[in-house]
């Protein structure tokens, strides 16, 4: 038994993974921007290693329906080297930090054949073992509304007043209760009082007459309540 | 009267299972290649199925949020007519139960109306409307029905 444990436990930590020595790129899925302005196209990575001085990120871009990738944009020794030839020439701009890990870049004046996927691509040497990571660019001339929102919204309005319009309801029902309530027991108290004086009313002949009328008039607000 | 009764509940369920099938299954406007709206755009290309989501136009999104509403309306409208059958007084109406019944056919004749004159925007002339937007029209007289049957119909012992 104990053997059995042994042997499983030896087997557990020899298919866990130790630290490898991959480096993991971080960027976005999809980005939506409107033609004629300005996007910001995020990259970092992770790395076991600490950030060496050699770190490099590089942008390759690959238009939408076409097979090959043209390199934009490249950092290494400490030095950002933007297109100066190609489809981004005076629109690309380096606003990463790559001590902090971050190679994001600028692409400003989009035009409708910007439309495409952008690959970025770091090495943190000696951990230059890594999986590119694409961006999808889509340039619109108006942003269309995310799938979703305006069904969720309508859907939760008219909930809304349906559950304030059920709440306003009881809250009324409880109110208007109290108050009935309220003045019911005033009305009793008041009945009370007067029996009692015409009781101790003045003349015995009118006496004998009155307390019947209140006696009868006190059964008959039994009854009533009843 | 339990014939009154089970009929009454069938109608209502009838509605709704016609409500159910016209909001999930996609096939509001029909072309010979495929379906599409509420939710995806289905279509056969060469041989196999393809779907994408739907546009995300505001209008389509109205028309999805009125069905569901409707379903919404209509199981709450279910809920409450059981509910009413065991505590209503004598000789009283199904008022609660025929209110929400008729909201939720309201819901789905506005959700039907917005399709058929908003749909040529998105949908190409050659298409032709699909049987969900049918049972879609068809549950609304029925939902209606019933909700007034509720409003009519009084409680008895």
């Amino acid at each position: 038994m104990l053997t059995l444990v042994a042997l499983a436990s030896l087997l557990v930590l020899a298919t866990v993974p130790e630290p490898s020595q991959a480096i993991v790129i971080y960027t976005g899925w999809e980005r939506h921007a409107l033609v004629g302005t300005e996007v910001r196209l995020s990259c970092s990575f992770f790395s076991w290693r600490w950030t060496s001085e050699d770190v490099t990120f590089s942008w390759t871009y690959r238009p939408d329906g076409a097979r090959d990738s043209i390199s934009i944009f490249h950092y290494t020794g400490g030095m950002a080297y933007v297109d100066n030839k190609g489809p981004f020439r005076d629109r690309l701009e380096f606003v990463g930090d790559p001590g902090r890990r971050d190679g994001s870049i600028l692409l400003k004046n989009l035009e409708f054949s910007d439309n495409g996927t952008f690959t970025c691509d770091a090495k943190n040497p000696p951990d230059i073992v890594g999986r590119p990571s694409s961006v999808r660019l889509l340039v619109f001339e108006k942003v269309p509304i995310q799938a979703g929102v305006i069904t969720g919204s309508i859907i939760g309005a008219v909930l809304g007043l349906l559950l304030l319009i059920v709440v306003i309801y009881y809250l009324m029902r409880f109110l208007v209760a109290r108050r009935v309530f309220s003045l019911n027991v005033s009305k009793h108290g008041k009945k009370k009082k007067e029996g009692s004086q015409q009781r101790q009313g003045p003349a015995p002949a009118v006496d004998t007459a009155k307390p019947k009328t209140s006696e009868k008039k006190k059964q008959e607000s039994r009854k009533d309540r009843k | 009267m339990l014939l009154l009764l089970l009929g009454i509940v069938l109608l209502h369920v009838a509605a709704l299972v016609l409500l159910f099938v016209s909001t999930i299954v996609s096939a509001w406007t029909s072309s010979d290649i495929g379906t599409s709206d509420l939710w995806t755009n289905c279509s056969i290309i060469n041989g196999g199925y393809r779907c994408d989501g739907a546009s995300t136009g505001e209008w389509i999104q109205a028309v999805q949020a009125l069905m569901i509403l409707s379903i919404i309306f209509s199981c709450l409208a279910l809920f409450l007519f059981f509910c009413q059958l065991f505590t209503l007084q004598k000789g009283g109406r199904f008022f609660i139960t025929g209110t929400f019944q008729i909201i939720a056919s309201l819901f789905v004749m506005s959700g039907a109306i917005i399709y058929t004159v908003m749909s040529p925007e998105w949908v190409p002339d050659t298409d032709e409307f699909g049987y969900s937007y049918i049972l879609a029209w068809v549950s609304f007289p029925m939902a209606l029905i019933s909700g007034l049957i509720y409003v009519i119909l009084r409680k008895r012992e």
